[in-house]
């Protein structure tokens, strides 16, 4: 109980301001390191306002003097029990060589629900396709596609080279962002419990499924490959990952087989979700540029080496995936 | 829907920050939707140099300057600005951490990423009524990532000396009790007092009347004046003798 309040604020004013101060150095420079002795002072006086705030919280008239402890006290207080590594350094490289693969392994298993998913769904689309010829306007997300393939494989093929040079940045940069913007969609809908995402993935697969089997029926199979390989041995594992991330979000929200809070268990895993879009948007960038630089130039001379670079890559992301930042996880495992 | 959340920490303190309401929110994400229209008109000008190179590269670069904009924009200034975005701090609110502490750069990214789902269909219907039902006054986004958006600005201290007694209080006459009261009495209590008061001429006579006859026998409960001087005044008057008994040993101080 304060007996003079008067006496009180005289006394604390001094180190309210010299907290004030320490709090002001370490908002204004944020690489700001301090040493034992400054850490075991700001600590000092952070025990010292909290000690004053609960001391005043009392005197129904000091609502001013309450709200001014009530804020010196949160704002020292993120100082004092952290969280937040203040020298996060804009590394891009370090995010994409070690944070992405390393997100991706940890994550393996959401990896294997939503790879099942986009699977059942290609199976459902060819199914669909072959069975059923009108299912085929209904799956079929773009007209093009609605034709005969052999019409299109002929045509696509007749088409000198020079005039297949169009505008390519242009539809590279369309499509970077189309896909990007779809992925973050698919993987914000991880908040349906992860019910969006699965649904949509579904869906990406019934038309892949019945875009595949389309071609392979009508003896494009070469074509198909050679058109899809180069961008979509990156395209499509990219999307799997922005549903790998969505399902992340997903579990957070169900805690199946977990003892944590919602709010652990999204603690604990922002940091992957983060890692795996940013790995996601490089993907996509990429596939990007392939697709509109590579993929849709078609002839037969082309075909073999478009199917090498294609299988090529998609080797050496899956290499990369489950061996890169390998060594990474072993120091954070031991530290 | 909540206004406030109360943090405890370690030592057992709690100290409370003032959430952001919808409204406020809203007209910044306003303010910031224009900044963003306008940086990419401005860029859109700057990008039209490379139409010396190639018209293609030219609308490649916009697309994807806007797109970075769309998404960017956020995160990097509450990133860099603490929480704060152009539209934020003109509004007064910020971004925090929902236990008090240090944002993350992976919460303001989880975030900002799921804006795409808590805009929709329009005008962020989605995340209104996730924050009208959420504690905290979260939107989808918010929960994901554990933040919360609170009011940075102060507000103004009330202004009692309308309520004031104009004649003598005649509480003064008992330091000891005026000191007991201030004691117990607690900050919601009076504020909820001085609230009756300024509200005087907009309240029903009758509920008036009853209203500060429970708050006046509250005070009394505190605080046993003796009865020569409570018989002689009215409720009300007692009530405004209570603040000048508390707001004048603050003035005092000051």
């Amino acid at each position: 109980m304060i007996v003079d309040l008067e006496k009180f604020i005289k006394q604390e004013q001094p180190y309210w301001d010299e907290l004030e101060g320490l709090i002001a150095l370490r908002t204004k420079d944020a690489a700001h390191e301090s040493d034992l002795a400054e850490s075991r002072r700001f600590y000092y006086l952070y025990r010292r306002a909290t000690s004053g705030l609960a001391r005043i919280q009392p005197f129904a008239a000091e609502i001013s003097l309450t709200a001014k402890l009530d804020s010196l006290v949160s704002r020292a207080y993120p100082y004092v029990y952290g969280g937040r590594k203040e020298k996060t350094r804009f590394r891009p490289l370090h995010w994409f060589c070690v944070g992405f693969p390393c997100a991706f392994r940890r994550q393996f298993t959401a990896f294997i629900f939503i790879s099942v998913t986009i699977t059942l769904g290609s199976i459902l689309g060819a199914v669909a396709v072959q069975y059923d010829d009108e299912s085929k306007s209904t799956i079929m997300p773009f007209a093009h596609l609605m034709g005969n393939p052999a019409d299109r494989v002929a045509l696509e093929e007749a088409t000198d080279l020079e005039d297949q040079m169009g505008r390519h940045n242009t539809f590279a940069a369309t499509l970077m962002v189309n896909n990007i913007r779809v992925s973050i969609f698919n993987l914000a809908l991880g908040i349906t419990y992860g019910l969006g995402t699965l649904l949509i993935t579904f869906y990406n697969g019934v038309i892949l499924g019945g875009v595949m089997l389309d071609y392979i029926r009508a003896g494009e199979s070469v074509f198909l490959a050679a058109w899809l390989l180069p961008h979509g041995s990156v395209e499509i594992p990219a999307i799997l990952f922005a549903g790998q991330a969505g399902l992340i979000i997903g579990q957070c929200l169900l805690g199946w087989r977990s003892a944590l809070s919602v709010r652990e268990r999204f603690r604990a895993c922002a940091q992957d979700i983060t890692m795996l879009i940013y790995g996601v948007a490089i993907l996509l960038v990429w596939a990007g540029i392939i697709e509109s630089f590579l993929s849709q130039y078609h002839g037969p001379n082309l075909y073999p080496w478009k199917i090498a670079f294609g299988t090529i890559q998609l080797a050496v992301l899956f290499a990369f995936l489950l061996f890169a930042g390998r060594n990474q996880e072993q120091e954070d495992a031991h530290a | 829907m909540h206004n406030q959340v109360d943090i405890e920490t370690p030592e057992g303190i709690r100290f409370s920050l003032q959430l952001a309401g919808p409204s406020r929110r809203l007209l910044a994400w306003t303010i910031d939707t224009f900044m963003v229209l306008a940086i990419l008109e401005m860029l859109s000008g700057l990008l039209g140099i490379f139409n010396i190179i190639s018209a293609d590269l030219t609308t490649a670069l916009a697309l994807i300057a806007g797109f970075i904009l769309f998404f960017g924009y956020n995160m990097v200034l509450e990133w860099v600005w603490r929480g704060k975005t152009l539209g934020k701090w003109l509004m007064g609110i910020q971004v925090m951490d929902i236990e008090g502490l240090h944002l993350h750069f992976n919460q303001l990214v989880v975030r900002n990423l799921l804006r795409v789902i808590d805009i929709l269909p329009a005008l962020y219907l989605v995340g209104g009524i996730s924050m009208i039902f959420s504690p905290a006054s979260q939107r989808l986004g918010d929960r994901a990532a554990n933040t919360i958006v609170v009011v940075t600005r102060k507000p103004p201290e009330t202004d009692v000396s309308r309520i004031l007694p104009d004649k003598f209080n005649s509480l003064r006459a008992y330091p000891h009790l005026e000191a007991r009261l201030r004691q117990r009495l607690e900050s919601e209590e009076l504020r909820i007092i001085i609230q009756a008061l300024l509200r005087r001429n907009k309240l029903d006579a009758d509920k008036r009347v009853a209203l500060y006859e429970e708050l006046a026998t509250h005070c009394r409960s505190l605080a046993p004046f003796p009865d020569e001087v409570t018989r002689t005044l009215s409720d009300e008057q007692f009530l405004r003798n209570v603040v000048d008994s508390i707001y004048n040993q603050k003035q005092h101080l000051a």
